[in-house]
């Protein structure tokens, strides 16, 4: 359903913030976080996660797999 | 780089035809209106070099980068600048950068900046301005792109606007945004902006930069080169048409983009660029950049000074570039930054004083303008030396700043490097030598390092000298030299010279070329604490 950003990774440099459409990321103890429930991956917004794309550090936003994928409706 | 050192082919890097980039130059001359601060260069170039500003810069020009020490090398001398870190997220990668610590283009890998808010970084400015009276130029610098943060960055601006109209704004991006905001930049009345251009071909490009981030989408390998470029071009071009003063930051990557940074300061000067600064790249496994982690090396103080004055025929170079960190605060070669921490600056009372800066600032202006009187009068004696042509000397200084010798040996942390010809003296760069690597250094690994940094030097100029260091620098072939003690540089400068070419002349010494020499040495993890 989501994506997560690995804390001990994260530079806290808050590039993703503004880019998540969804609003979803928020700071917390200088690292940043995803709320799972806001985000779509950025399904139906954009063709390639935000957050992934926009991140300094290779694989620090990644495809959560403890919740299931996000299911857009209709 | 440490080690052996190595002779650098000049040819290498000069352009291919000498008369073909003569007459460019000659032509972009023309086409340029700016007129050039920065260096007093061999070539006859504007030299910053009086109070009322180089005969041939525009006074409206000569204002704006008189008092600011990244545009003139010689008010580097004299006034400070200080960068807040209120940009932390950057839109591009680059090979000589890693974000895990701290940007090496900005910022002295290791060493992590405090980040700030727009409203802390307007407090801790107030605090330096009220401090440092002769800190003019306030710059956003990082430690991401500060572009890629326009809202904090046009915050902290309107911010520092409002409560300290007398300091100059300045911006340095990687120029991926600087389209999109333009107007912005022109309408809080910064009037300084360096961009850094590494490359003008995007097949260099791709070996520099793995990706960009740019319209909701990561771009990679030459894509991501080909728009970064095109979007450069027009900022700058865009900044030209505003008047809005631009300074280039290369980096001089050796094998990647070294040959190549000749056609990046013909581009950016046809498009109306002010003053370029190449810079050595830094790179370190200690880093964990791309560039450290695969050895790739940085240049050679020999071959970074060939390719500057390769440039400089066709424009300004800048070489008094101390590549600061996103958050420096002080003269450039010092930093201060640690007495502004945000919970000292919380203790701190703040009384922003405008009338006692100005007045501050009056005096600092006589003290350099007593500078360039000493230099010019020194330099008329030059006349006698005609016969000296072609011997030329790099002499090491040690300073404190008031462009003055005024720092002892042992206490030095960088030496500012000086070339003495027939035509005047020059300053031509210098060298960082508090880099010892890891720590746990001792004074007699210190001395060694040193060496290395100035062993291009003839003599290394300072206030005082102990016994030993002396000897050890003797023994290098490096003169050390403590009668100059206070006077100014420059002055100083040529009367050794003159003093030196006397005795070849009569045959008491015989002239040397000198080696090469380290730029910096290892990576700054060990703080000087």
């Amino acid at each position: 359903m989501a994506y997560k950003i690995i804390g001990s990774q994260c530079t806290g440099c808050s590039a993703c913030e503004p880019e998540c459409p969804n609003v979803a990321i928020y700071e917390k103890n200088g690292v940043f976080l995803i709320n799972p429930k806001k985000c779509t991956e950025c399904i139906g917004h954009f063709d390639e996660a935000q957050c992934a794309a926009v991140c300094p550090v290779d694989l620090t936003c990644i495809i959560d797999n403890a919740v299931p994928r996000y299911q857009p409706t209709a | 780089m440490q080690g052996e050192t190595t002779y650098i082919d000049v040819d290498a890097i000069k352009p291919v035809s000498p008369q073909l980039s003569a007459q460019l130059g000659e032509l972009l001359e023309k086409v340029a209106e700016h007129k050039g601060c920065g260096t007093s260069g061999g070539s006859g170039k504007a030299s910053c070099g009086s109070s009322d500003g180089p005969e041939d810069m525009d006074p409206e020009v000569w204002e704006k980068v008189k008092n600011h020490p990244c545009y003139s090398e010689e008010a580097h001398h004299h006034y400070a600048r200080m960068h807040v870190a209120v940009a932390p997220a950057c839109n591009i990668q680059c090979n000589y950068c890693n974000r895990k610590y701290d940007c090496a283009n900005e910022s002295r890998p290791g060493v992590v900046s405090e980040k700030l808010t727009p409203e802390q970084a307007a407090k801790k400015v107030l605090a330096v301005a009220s401090t440092i009276p002769q800190m003019t130029v306030l710059g956003i610098a990082g430690p991401g792109d500060p572009l890629a943060n326009p809202e904090k960055t046009f915050k902290t601006f309107e911010l520092i606007a409002k409560t300290a109209p007398d300091i100059k704004l300045c911006l340095s991006t990687n120029g991926l945004m600087l389209p999109d905001h333009i107007d912005a930049i022109a309408g809080f009345n910064v009037d300084h902006v360096t961009i850094t251009i590494n490359m003008v071909d995007p097949e260099v490009g791709q070996h520099i930069y793995p990706w960009i981030y740019y319209k909701n989408k990561r771009w990679t390998g030459i894509d991501a080169a080909r728009i970064l470029h095109e979007r450069q071009m027009q900022g700058l071009e865009m900044l030209t048409e505003r008047k809005i003063l631009c300074k280039v930051n290369s980096v001089m990557i050796p094998g990647i983009n070294d040959k190549h940074l000749v056609e990046v300061n013909r581009a950016v000067k046809s498009r109306g660029a002010f003053l370029h600064n190449i810079m050595p790249l830094i790179s370190a496994p200690e880093h964990g950049t791309v560039f450290g982690l695969n050895g790739q090396r940085g240049p050679t103080a020999q071959e970074l000074k060939a390719l500057q004055d390769s440039c400089e025929g066709e424009m300004n170079m800048m070489r008094h570039c101390r590549q600061c960190r996103a958050d420096a605060v002080g003269l450039l070669g010092e930093d201060r930054s640690a007495e502004f921490t945000t919970e000292k600056i919380d203790a701190m009372e703040v009384v922003y004083d405008a009338e006692t800066r100005k007045a501050y600032q009056e005096t600092v202006e006589q003290e350099r303008q007593a500078t360039v009187a000493a230099k010019n009068a020194e330099k008329e004696q030059l006349a006698q030396l005609a016969d000296a042509e072609g011997i030329s000397m790099l002499i090491a200084v040690a300073t404190k700043g008031h462009g003055k010798v005024n720092e002892h040996f042992g206490h030095a942390t960088e030496f500012q490097i000086y070339e003495a010809t027939a035509k005047g003296a020059k300053f031509v760069g210098h060298r960082r030598v508090d880099l010892y690597c890891q720590g746990g250094y001792g004074e007699e690994d210190a001395l060694p390092t040193v060496i290395r940094a100035i062993n291009d030097c003839h003599a290394v100029f300072v206030a005082k000298i102990g016994g030993c260091p002396k000897d050890d620098l003797k023994k290098a072939g490096i003169d050390p030299v403590d009668k100059y003690a206070n006077a100014f540089i420059e002055q100083s400068a040529i009367s050794y010279f003159m003093d030196y070419v006397a005795k070849v002349k009569s045959g008491e010494i015989v002239h040397r070329v000198r080696g090469d020499a380290d730029i910096r040495q290892g990576a700054f993890i060990a703080a000087a604490a």
